[in-house]
């Protein structure tokens, strides 16, 4: 089989969490592998990077250069095309950076790209077998990818679980003077970030959090009060935010906040990957839902099939009660 | 008859004879109305056509009841009594005044007809009618100058305060009754002095007491008042005259006639443009109204009309709840529009292109704002219509394509499904899995019946209204109607959707639906549902009778087809809410009462605003995903309505005023002391 | 500007139940409509305010059947100005590269300043847009929630992490996949669609677009959906059950021990 590069992604010289879940992922495609990290950037940071991540990879490629100061999947892109070989396995995680990154990378390095897999298989001689998902996460499917000529793989975040075993204790090469020519056409400005709102809900231990069920503006109240007896904050879901029924700083997801409180009462929430991906550190995890097939019942740890429009305002009263 | 002072018309004044001013004043009077009324036909000219010249007779009625006999004034008694006292004394002076014109220049005119006793007894009326106008002038100058009412209020965005021109021409009408009666009282007085017969005055009339006050007056000053008091009522005759289509009181002259033509049916929404029939729609270049010559010439005498009372803001629900509507300002600010693109002054001034209506006087919330109620027709003494210009200017944002978010899923979800849901179609009839044991509804795909049910979207596919759809089929069943759905043929009735201004979208409903009712061959249909009631009855052509269930229940407990029960003594105190489109559109309101009155011993109560007056719940089909501005929820005023009056249950007969109130019982905070059913939910409780 | 729309029709997802079908081979489609992807529309809608803006125009392509040129009408009558439709049995089965080739042929026929495609469709890979780009190699940001014209440079915003965003400058030509929210698509009714049943779609299948067959269909397709299927509950949430009281009780018990309550 061919190589194993994993892509890491870091901020502020922390390696993401992604790092790790591509070590495991890996370990699906091939328990024996012998996976080689690479970390791009500039500065002192992606020094620390590199060597945080060493214990878990056999080998490192660091590469530290201005051009690559921001995480521009463009010319992280024409970086790899030069320093990878062309059958290279790739793992990436399939971060806002991910999708911009693997589709085009796969073209340029003339291999098969798989896109947001759920879970590994294993590999049948030069046939990858994943799970993806489709329709918003309602149906899964088993593919097969056919990577004689290398792959881009693509790994929804949170869908493996991190190894932390540190297992491998690789080393760091630093590969900058290889990265080659990195002009591109499309140029890194600046980030603006979300303006804060009245409420941080990153702060709170608890969270009610509302989604579709909710049903009207008007009864996001009835969430509130429950939170007030509760001693809780009110999040929300992407569509409340799109209705613009709460404001983008209560959102629980990957576009918007991550949260990790010790208690997450999912109101009405359907369980998207997409939301259930801002919620980290496992917390104990209450679903309320009219509709007992949605996802959100997968992964929650208490579940309730209600109107939450009848049982919210139940709750809050016994909860005043006692 | 021999006067003691001169005639106008016989006058000099510094050697020029009056009688010059007699024929001028009018002439040029004349002659600049003549101008300004050419100037005021020529957008109706230019607008749309509208067909108003059928049913005469009717609309001679209709003339005869709302504007010769006031019948809508009385609404609002104190401001009604005043109008109608002012009308009648113009009806009544409008002779005299006519007559005096042509003494000015004929001295010993007499109005032809108007000669001998009934020359007499008129003059003692018209004496009154003047003193009892200038009287209503004063009550009304004091209600704007300092009780200011709130409906004559005008909200900062809608402009300058109204209450100056209001004073004003108060002050007109006054001058013209002052300065006839001192026309009149000068004359009688010197007459008198001088021992010449005198025309006999109405006793503790203005003239009268006036001619008191002069009888010790000098006869050079009375002959000065005589003249004075003559050209200052003629000039200010001519100057209202010209005044009059210049502002609200332009009514004065365009009310009969905006009566006369006036909707005779009600219920219905105007076509898309008359003479188009439903199949030519396709070739229209442009729905709906756009800018102001989409306006129907009928809608423009409307604008025209508006006598910036505020009946119908005052009684709009929307406006009620905060809402940037109000439906006077519609008129008003249609009519500015009127006014300035075609101006009168300077003369001969080029007439206005127009531009986009909404975003310069109309904003798209204010028109998506509205329930189509009808509160503000049902109160409009000069018969105004607003619904159809709502929907026509929603016709016209459609077809640009300005719809807000909140309804493009909903109209989506009928386009694809024949529901604002989005559900299946095969899931439609799911309701009738869990009808009580010898209940049957027919599957009309199969089978065959008398009578169809049609259900329509909520109360199929609602789990709340489900209710409703399984109480009405106990009541059918039970009262021995032979009676079938349609099931997944059915589509959504379309009341809403074409209220909405998705005039296509809503022609395919009723394409969809006349076909699949025509193919059942059923002899009439029956509907819970005030919404389909109406489309069905007054929006679609060709199909068998339709009635709402409270009328099959008012009927059937008549014939005694269905025994009820006693109420129980439970201490509930019941209300009966019309729903809009049930009561005020279709005139449904005592069939649901006399169905609640056959229950022996219900203690029932009326709100106060019932009947043609009842209070929007906050409308149905896609009004309910619509999400506008308000202060508050209509519903939310509406139960409190129910609260004031004494009761604890609110009974409608409507799925959406039935979803409107339970929600709003919770908003208001109200659980445990007010609860709302629906009428065939109550009946089927009571059934033996 | 020329604008070329790439856009996908697919089930309509919001109330229906997306199922499995007996044997596992495809979803239950019997009782699904269809229309087009809902951020195609969106990335639709902000083509025609570019043009209208800029001027130019805006076409609008799939690669489908003949069921797939309704939503080509719709996004016509919404106020694109061309409708392109790629349609050929060899086609059917394609992957997402098989796909993307497509596009870049029919691109390589016409002259397109500016590619825009939704940021993701029913199947989730996010992935036409990326490979589309890269096949021209042209630059290529995804997940675009603002797009500002700047002479033949477009300044674009992404929508990252956080709800943050993340602003770049890219050179025309390029390809974007535009992510929902950025606009508020204008609504298209059944009267605008009408208007434009009778305009002229012009097809083009395999021979017109020259494409390496070995690369199309499902026998070209190096990604291979094997079947469908609902994952099982397993350990999934544990469900309380009883009265409304006994389960509000339940739960407060719950929270008390996991720290939920104050």
């Amino acid at each position: 089989m061919a190589d194993i590069y994993a892509y890491i992604t870091h901020t502020a010289g922390v390696a993401d969490d992604s790092a790790l879940e591509l070590v495991a992922a890996s370990k699906k495609i091939d328990a024996n592998a012998a996976v080689t990290a690479i970390v791009a950037g500039s500065g002192a940071d992606v020094d620390k990077v590199a060597d945080a991540v060493a214990a878990s990879y056999a080998k490192v490629l660091k590469f530290n250069l201005d051009a690559l100061a921001y995480p521009n999947a463009e010319v992280v892109r024409k970086l790899l095309v030069n320093v990878l070989p062309a059958d290279a396995i790739v793992l990436v995680s399939n971060d806002t950076f991910g999708m911009d990154l693997g589709p085009g990378l796969s073209i340029k390095l003339d291999s098969t790209f798989v896109a947001d897999v759920v879970g590994i298989e294993g590999v049948d001689g030069t046939v990858l077998k994943v799970i993806r998902q489709e329709y918003s996460g309602m149906v899964s499917t088993h593919v097969t990818a056919d990577i004689t000529n290398g792959a881009v793989i693509n790994l929804r975040p949170g869908a493996f679980a991190p190894d932390e075993s540190q297992s491998a204790g690789g080393s760091v090469e630093d590969r900058s003077g290889d990265a080659g020519d990195l002009t591109v056409k499309r140029i890194f400005l600046e980030v603006v970030e979300a303006e804060v709102g009245d409420v941080d809900i990153t702060k709170s231990d608890v969270l009610v959090s509302v989604g579709r069920g909710i049903e009207d503006e008007e009864n996001i109240e009835v969430a509130q009060e429950l939170a007030d007896a509760m001693g809780a904050v009110v999040s929300c879901s992407r569509p409340i935010v799109d209705a613009k029924w709460l404001e983008k700083s209560r959102q629980v997801g990957t576009s918007g906040q991550t949260v990790k409180p010790k208690v997450y009462m999912a109101c009405g929430i359907s369980g998207s990957f997409q939301h259930m991906g801002g919620i980290k550190g496992a917390p104990f995890i209450v679903a309320i839902n009219k509709n007992v097939k949605a996802p959100i019942f997968q992964v929650a740890d208490v579940g309730i099939e209600a109107d939450i429009l009848d049982f919210l305002p139940e709750l809050t009263d016994a909860i005043k009660e006692s | 008859m021999e006067n003691a002072l001169i005639a106008p018309a016989k006058y000099f004044f510094l050697f020029i004879p009056t009688v010059v001013f007699s024929i001028l004043i009018p002439l040029v009077g004349v002659a600049v109305f003549a101008y300004i009324m050419a100037i005021r036909l020529a957008p109706l000219v230019k607008a749309a056509p509208d067909s108003r010249a059928d049913r005469i007779p009717q609309r001679i009625y209709n003339v005869v009841k709302i504007w010769l006999g006031q019948y809508r004034q009385p609404r609002y008694l104190l401001a009604g009594v005043v109008h109608i006292v002012i009308f009648a004394g113009f009806l009544i002076l409008s002779i005299r005044s006519c007559s005096l014109v042509v003494m000015g220049i004929s001295p010993s005119f007499v109005m032809p007809g108007f000669e001998g006793v009934v020359g007499h007894i008129y003059n003692f009326l018209k004496d009154y009618a003047a003193t009892a106008v200038l009287v209503a002038c004063a009550i009304a100058a004091f209600r704007r100058a300092v009780v200011k009412p709130e409906r004559y209020a005008v909200p900062a965005k809608y402009g300058k305060d109204h209450t100056a021109e209001a004073l004003f021409v108060l002050g007109l009408i006054s001058t013209l009754m002052i300065s006839e009666s001192l026309f009149e009282a000068s004359s009688v007085a010197a007459n008198t002095q001088a021992g010449l017969h005198a025309e006999f005055l109405a006793p503790l009339s203005l003239a009268w007491v006036f001619k008191q006050g002069l009888l010790s007056v000098s006869v050079e000053t009375l002959q000065t008042l005589h003249i004075a008091a003559y050209y200052v009522h003629d000039l200010t005759f001519f100057f209202f005259l010209c005044f009059l289509p210049l502002g609200k009181h332009f009514h004065v002259i365009t009310a009969l006639f905006n009566v006369f033509f006036m909707r005779i049916d009600r219920g219905n929404i105007k076509p898309v443009q008359h003479g188009v029939t439903d199949e030519q729609l396709d070739d229209l270049e442009s729905f709906g109204i756009k800018r102001l010559e989409d306006f129907t010439w009928k809608h423009i005498l409307d604008f025209y009309s508006c006598a910036d009372c505020g009946r119908c803001s005052d009684n709009c629900p929307a406006n009620a709840v905060g809402r940037p509507l109000s439906p006077r300002f519609i008129s008003i600010k249609g009519r500015d529009l009127v006014f300035k693109n075609y101006p009168i002054y300077p003369y001969g001034s080029p007439f206005k292109k127009s531009e986009d209506l909404i975003g310069s006087i109309y904003e798209e919330d204010e028109i998506w704002s509205c329930t189509t109620c009808g509160a503000c027709e049902q109160e409009c003494p000069i018969g105004i219509e607003y619904i159809d210009k709502i929907v026509d200017l929603r016709r016209g944002m459609v077809d640009e394509g300005m719809v807000p978010q909140s309804l493009q899923k909903p109209l989506k979800a009928l386009e694809k499904r024949g529901n604002p849901w989005g559900k299946m179609e095969k899931k439609r009839a799911d309701w009738t899995k869990d009808l009580p044991e010898g209940v049957t509804v027919k599957d009309l795909a199969k089978d065959s019946a008398e009578a169809l049910y049609f259900v329509d979207s909520i109360t199929s596919y609602d789990d709340r209204m489900q209710e409703i759809g399984r109480a009405t089929a106990t009541i059918l069943s039970r009262a021995g109607a032979d009676v079938g759905i349609l099931g997944k043929q059915e589509k959504d009735s379309g009341n809403e959707i074409r209220r909405f201004g998705e005039e296509m979208l809503f022609q395919t409903m009723k394409e969809m639906n006349t076909d699949a009712i025509l193919d059942s061959g059923v002899q009439h249909i029956i509907t819970a549902d005030p919404h389909a009631y109406n489309a069905l009855k007054n929006d679609y052509q060709g199909l068998p009778p339709v009635e709402h269930i409270s009328q099959f229940i008012s009927r059937n407990v008549k014939s005694g087809a269905i025994r009820l029960s006693g109420a129980n003594g439970d201490g509930k105190v019941y209300t009966y809410h019309d729903p809009c489109y049930l009561g005020r559109h279709n005139d449904v309101y005592e069939d649901p009462r006399a169905a609640l009155d056959a229950i022996d011993g219900l203690k029932r109560v009326e709100m106060e605003r019932c009947r043609d007056r009842s209070f929007c719940c906050g409308g149905g089909g896609l009004m309910l995903f619509y999400e506008p501005e308000e202060e508050q929820r209509m519903g939310v005023l509406r139960v409190e309505m129910a609260a004031t009056a004494g009761a604890n249950v609110i009974v409608t007969a409507c799925p959406f005023c039935l979803v409107n109130m339970e929600d709003a019982i919770k908003v208001a905070g109200l659980e445990g002391k007010m609860e709302a059913i629906d009428l065939s939910e109550l009946i089927v409780q009571h059934m033996q | 500007m020329e604008i070329l729309v790439c856009v996908k029709r697919v089930p309509d997802t919001a109330e229906n139940e997306i199922e499995v079908n007996r044997d596992g081979s495809d979803i239950e489609r019997d009782d699904l409509v269809y229309s087009v992807n809902e951020w195609d529309n969106y990335a639709v809608e902000e083509a025609i305010l570019i043009r209208d803006k800029v001027g130019g125009s805006v076409t609008v392509i799939t690669v489908g059947d003949d069921e797939s040129e309704e939503v080509l009408r719709r996004e016509m009558a919404m106020g694109a100005d061309n409708g392109l439709l790629l349609c050929d049995d060899a086609f059917e089965g394609s992957d997402g590269k098989g796909v993307a080739s497509l596009l870049k042929a029919a691109v390589d026929k016409g002259k397109y300043d500016l590619i825009l495609t939704g940021a993701q469709a029913d199947g989730g890979a996010a992935e036409v847009g990326g490979m589309l780009a890269a096949m021209l190699d042209y630059p290529y940001a995804s997940l675009v929630n603002k797009i500002e014209v700047d002479g033949d440079k477009l300044k674009v915003g992404r929508e990252i992490e956080g709800g943050n965003q993340e602003m770049n400058e890219i050179q025309l030509p390029c390809v974007l996949s535009i992510q929902t929210g950025i606009n508020e698509p204008r609504y298209v009714g059944i009267r605008g669609i009408r208007k434009v049943a009778s305009v002229d779609i012009p097809q083009h299948g395999a021979a017109d677009l020259g494409v390496d067959a070995a690369t199309l269909g499902a026998a070209g397709a190096r990604v291979k959906r094997l079947d469908y299927f609902v994952p099982e509950m397993g350990e999934g949430a544990e469900m309380l059950e009883g009265s409304t009281e006994e389960i509000v009780a339940k739960l407060i018990e719950l929270l008390k021990s996991k720290g939920g309550l104050k």
